[in-house]
């Protein structure tokens, strides 16, 4: 999820921004999900009351925004009463959904129980595509649910993961959000955790197809201005500077896993040598303001050169920490993207590999016989 | 924008927030910290008044002051947002 237009505060530290992961189950199986790849050992689920106690602590510390995602969060039965709780607490509510699990007499329940916003994603612009990536017939029920979500009042608002297999499809994908009558179109660009690391090799756009849909996307944002609003940002891969990950780490974000782990970021729980607190075991003022794994990368005591002395570290906090992980080994690296990094080489390597990976090589699709096999070879 | 009646746009709340001491303008995944003249008008955006009316309601509240052009921009500035509608 993006935090496009995010202002940081200038009030100290708070967790703004709360993503409830109510649940790891989705009929889907997108191969740049970004769920953990053992996704399938989480079988105990926060229960509605658990989750209303987060929803309470988080709030009395200041958080104003609520993610409801997963997983697909439609699943979750008691979806309806946990939106009611937090829009009596004063959250505003945005479900990320797939669609999948709602219907328009379900959207009027969450509607009158006071949810704010819902993104719908989709996979591709045709039903044979979008179909493939999701793994599942899903396209005409997700055309069916944006309508829905307009008629219900709310803006539309779509997310489009983008990936070397739709990424120039990109007109298609801007075409088809316009004919539904989308307000907001968010062009995500896939994030390399995850399943999507897995797949990386294979979902990696070139250099080349990128300018091509750098160009669509700005030729589209001019012609819908004051229309549809249309969010862009170049993969950071491509970039030579990193992105302010989670606007720094424990500054603004906390996500709370299905299970109840509470984490800096959703992808974080990957980080070797660090072991994050349970909400069941610990309150969330607790698990913000002391638990060592909030304070692990805070501030800039942890970094080391070429992070430690640079006058850009106030804006990127050193990039993102799984990511320095995944692909240099050591979380409290330069984020490898930032050209000052001496392994920015691996991030250069990864794009040629990727560029040099043939489209027929099969996707890795994120099910549980994948995480058998995934685990099987480990 | 000139002599509709105005208000927050469908999916923008404006809220006042404890624990940030301040007024904020929440949307689709995102948020506004307002200061206090901003918050001032906006909450005056309640469909009732037309860009007249609330330069003449702020200027009701604060006698004295000069406020129709401060008053304006900002209208401007945060219809151009997207934080408004007409009534």
């Amino acid at each position: 999820m993006s935090a496009a237009g995010y202002v940081p505060p200038e009030v100290p530290s708070r967790p703004l921004w709360l993503l409830a992961e109510l649940t790891y189950a989705c009929p889907l199986q997108c191969p740049y999900c970004s769920n953990p790849l053992d996704y399938t050992a989480v079988r105990e689920e926060l229960d509605t009351e658990t989750w209303k106690r987060v929803l309470r602590e988080a709030r009395a510390m200041g958080a104003a925004q609520l993610g409801l995602s997963g997983g697909e969060p439609a699943t979750r039965t008691d979806l309806e009463e946990i939106v009611a709780e937090a829009r009596r607490l004063g959250y505003y509510t945005n479900l990320i959904t797939s669609g999948l699990g709602l219907d328009a007499a379900r959207i009027e329940r969450l509607h009158a129980a006071g949810l704010d916003h819902i993104q719908v994603s989709f996979q591709a612009s045709t039903e044979e595509l979008n179909n493939h990536l999701a793994g599942t017939d899903a396209f005409r029920h997700k055309l069916e649910i944006a309508r829905a979500v307009k008629a219900a009042g709310y803006p539309m608002v779509l997310c489009f993961v983008l990936h070397r297999d739709n990424t120039d499809s990109m007109d298609a994908i801007l075409t088809l959000a316009a004919q539904l009558g989308a307000d907001y179109v968010e062009l995500a660009t896939t994030q390399y955790y995850g399943w999507a690391w897995v797949n990386r090799d294979r979902l990696l756009p070139t250099r080349e197809q990128l300018v091509r849909a750098e160009a669509v996307a700005h030729r589209w944002q001019a012609d819908m201005k004051g229309r549809m609003k249309i969010y862009y940002v170049v993969p950071d891969y491509f970039e030579d500077r990193p992105k302010a990950c989670m606007n720094g780490w424990g500054k603004v974000f906390l996500t709370v896993a299905p299970d109840g782990t509470a984490l800096p970021c959703h992808s974080a729980r990957e980080l070797p040598g660090l072991s994050f607190p349970n909400v069941r075991d610990h309150s969330v003022e607790w698990i913000w303001k002391d638990s060592p794994g909030f304070n692990r990368f805070r501030g800039y005591g942890w970094m080391k050169e070429p992070c430690r002395s640079c006058d850009e570290k106030e804006k990127d906090f050193g990039g993102c920490r799984c990511q320095a992980f995944l692909l240099t080994g050591a979380p409290e690296n330069a984020d490898p993207v930032c050209s000052k990094s001496p392994e920015h080489g691996r991030v250069l390597s990864a794009i040629e590999q990727a560029a040099a990976t043939p489209s027929e090589r099969p996707l890795v699709f994120r099910n549980p016989r994948s995480v058998r096999r995934l685990h099987g070879e480990a | 924008m000139s002599g509709a009646r105005l208000r927050i746009a469908p999916g923008y709340r404006l809220q006042w927030e404890p624990a940030q001491s301040c007024h904020v303008l929440l949307y689709p995944e995102g948020m506004v910290q307002l200061n206090p003249s901003a918050a001032a008008v906006l909450e005056l955006c309640d469909g009732s008044l037309d860009a007249d009316g609330i330069v003449a309601a702020l200027e009701a509240k604060y006698p004295g002051a000069d406020l129709a052009a401060d008053v304006r921009q900002f209208l401007e500035v945060a219809d151009e947002r997207g934080w408004l509608r007409s009534a």
